[in-house]
């Protein structure tokens, strides 16, 4: 018998028997719909990772002063000491660093032409949009010589851009931050979504002299100026982890630190950080795949259960298919391409449950699904071979069966 | 080169609960092309256990059988699977259509396993449903059809790989006498033009269209009448 006939024949008889051929179905299609809603759900949630450590910088390093307070250590050394724009010239030397830009935290209120807008203001260096990949959609960065006069000159995000200026026009214009007139030379691309509820686009940048001295009056006893902290970027062909290790010592030895002293410092490499947080939420799904799978195979053994049934009430069929001419493994062809094709028909359907059911969660939940065709591919896949493997006992039991014993079987 | 069909001493034991039941002991006999044979006798005498032998449904336990010049007690299941299908064709007396499936399918089944396309297959089953008056129910389910046009479905379909030989275990024994009649005379047509026709039958009246009648007695050739 053909491949197409064997076909033919197993859709004919599934057809027959539709709601039973659905009901077996139904352990597959549960089965593969739960792979898929899972693991669509981990792959989406690990894409917004990859996104957010991209959108942080790839190769983006932050130091910081060490902020918890030790026991045993006066005020004024140690703990919370800031770095200063000092620091920041000496990282700029290093050759394991392609830039350095300190940076100030300050809020402020925008107004132009009677509209207002609170809003975060940060002071930063030139080199802080390549270190942090942030893109100048329009206008230009602020130079070194602005940052050194203090100019007021500031770059707009997509969201404050939009607040002020409804009708554009923003680049050249004047904007007021608590009173302070600025001009507008740059726009901010968008940075594409918000993490954790925050606007990412926002925000305004403005040299961080400016910041310093104009709009944050950030000072810190006996160090000239202070800066929150410092990003730096690790140069192409530099490991990011050895240049870790290489400005603890920089900075220490900056900071006239004992060796050995304990760094009052942290240098934090964020891409590190957001994966080791979300090390707990993989576990989470790699146990949702394990369920998922597990439920793939109840489907399974539920279709062997089914073809089992399907063989005893058909034995008298196969007798005759025997008495005309079928050989053994034309009857276990026949209900094996039966078993597949419960199992591949269960996995579709599945398929479609599945993805609807990670769009569902995408709607209600708020996070981002991804549905990778390989995923895709692989549950459908191990559903014909849960099909293969659960049908072919079915199978050859009824392939070996004697042609005048299933004839007369009652 | 023999008879077309040559039993030698052919057996056939059951084991019953530690008893051995013998349903065929030691049948000797030849069959010529073309003829027109009645299997008759008693109830349990061993008629169908071998006419199953004949149609290579079941195996002796012990003897020779060679049909076609194929000795049937030596070949593969595959070889008997191929023998089934090319050389014989059974009718039953309980028809065993398949359920659900057309009268064109149902014919067409053996032509499936023969690996005939299904545009010839098609053509043959629709043929070979004319040759037996049902050129108009094609369509039709078995449910749909009356017991006397069921069996003439399930002759059409013993016939469609045109077998040398035809076997019909007790054919009318479902029918009443009116449709026992017309396919008594599908059968006397199908010898005239000459298929080989073993039947196993009850009725005098059917076994007296045949040439030749062989009487079965508790597993043995009783009587071999021409
Ligand atoms: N599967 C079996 N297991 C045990 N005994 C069997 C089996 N099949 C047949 N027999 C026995 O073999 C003997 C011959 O049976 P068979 O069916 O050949 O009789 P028959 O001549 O066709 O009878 P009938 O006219 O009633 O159909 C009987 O005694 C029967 O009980
Ligand atoms: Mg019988």
């Amino acid at each position: 018998m053909s491949p197409l006939a064997a076909f033919g024949t197993a859709l004919t008889a599934l057809r027959v028997n539709a709601l039973r051929s659905f009901l077996a179905m139904l352990g597959v299609i549960i089965g593969v719909a739960a792979v898929i809603t899972t693991v669509s759900i981990s792959q989406g949630a690990k894409r917004a990772i990859e996104e957010q450590i991209s959108s942080l910088g790839a190769n983006a390093l932050m130091i910081r002063p060490n902020s918890s307070s030790r026991g045993g250590r006066r005020g004024g050394f140690g703990s919370g000491t800031p770095f200063s724009d000092a620091d920041t010239i000496a990282l700029r030397d290093l050759p394991y660093l392609a830039g350095a830009s300190g940076t100030i935290g300050a809020s402020g209120t925008l107004v132009v032409d009677g509209i207002n807008w609170p809003s975060d203001v940060e002071g930063v260096d030139a080199d802080y949009f390549d270190i942090r990949d942030i893109i100048i959609e329009d206008g230009r960065a602020f130079t070194q010589a602005e940052t050194e006069a203090r100019a007021r000159v500031v770059l707009l995000g997509k969201t404050v851009e939009r607040e002020l200026f409804p009708y554009g026009g923003a680049i050249g214009s004047s904007v007021r931050i608590n009173n302070i007139p600025f001009d507008v030379i740059g726009l901010i691309a968008s940075s594409g979504q918000s993490s954790g509820g925050r606007d990412r686009d926002d925000i305004v940048y403005a040299p961080v002299s400016t910041v310093r001295s104009r709009l944050s009056g950030f000072r810190y006893p006996g160090v000239r100026d202070p800066v929150n902290a410092i990003w730096v970027e690790v140069r192409q062909g530099y490991d990011v982890e050895t240049v870790t290790a290489q400005l603890t010592d920089f900075m220490t030895a900056q900071r006239n630190l004992r060796i050995g002293q304990e760094a009052d410092f942290v240098v934090s490499n964020f891409a590190d950080f957001i994966r080791a947080r979300n090390e707990s939420e993989k576990m989470f799904s790699v146990m949702l795949a394990a369920v998922a799978g597990v439920c793939l195979l109840v489907g399974g053994i539920g279709i062997m259960n089914i073809m089992l049934v399907s063989v005893t009430e058909r034995t008298r069929e196969i007798g005759l298919r025997l008495a005309v001419g079928a050989r053994p493994r034309d009857i276990r062809n026949q209900f094996l391409v039966e078993a597949i094709v419960l199992c591949l028909a269960g996995g579709l359907f599945g398929l479609a449950f599945g993805a609807a059911g990670a769009y569902g969660v995408e709607k209600i939940g708020e996070f981002a699904v991804s549905i990778e065709p390989m995923v895709a591919l692989i549950a459908v896949g191990a559903s014909s071979l849960v099909g293969i493997i659960f049908g072919f006992y079915p199978a050859h039991r009824a392939s070996q069966l004697n042609p005048i014993d299933a004839l007369r079987y009652e | 080169m023999g008879a077309l069909i040559q039993a030698r001493d052919l057996r056939r034991t059951y084991r019953m609960g530690g008893m051995d039941v013998h349903a065929l002991s030691g049948v000797t006999l030849d069959i010529e092309a073309g003829a027109y044979v009645a299997v008759m006798g008693a109830s349990g005498s061993g008629k169908s256990t071998f006419m199953n032998m004949l149609g290579a449904l079941d195996q002796p336990s012990s003897g020779q059988l060679i049909i076609n010049d194929i000795a049937l007690h030596e070949r593969s299941a595959d070889e008997l699977a191929a023998f089934r299908n090319q050389t014989i064709g059974f009718v039953f007396q309980q028809f065993n259509l398949l359920a659900r499936t057309t009268a064109l399918d149902n014919v067409g089944l053996p032509l499936l396993y023969s690996g005939m396309a299904t545009k010839e297959r098609h053509a043959r089953a629709a043929h070979c449903l004319e040759m037996v008056g049902l050129g108009d129910r094609m369509d039709h389910h078995p449910s749909q059809l009356s017991g006397g046009q069921q069996q003439r479905v399930a002759i059409a379909r013993a016939l469609a790989n045109n077998p040398r030989i035809l076997l019909a275990d007790e054919p009318t024994g479902a029918l009443d006498s009116r449709t026992t009649q017309d396919v008594m005379a599908i059968f006397d047509q199908l010898n005239r033009e000459g298929i080989t026709l073993i039947i196993v039958t009850h009725e005098d009246e059917v076994g007296a269209h045949a040439r030749r009648q062989i009487i079965f007695r508790d597993g043995h050739v009783l009587e071999d009448r021409r």
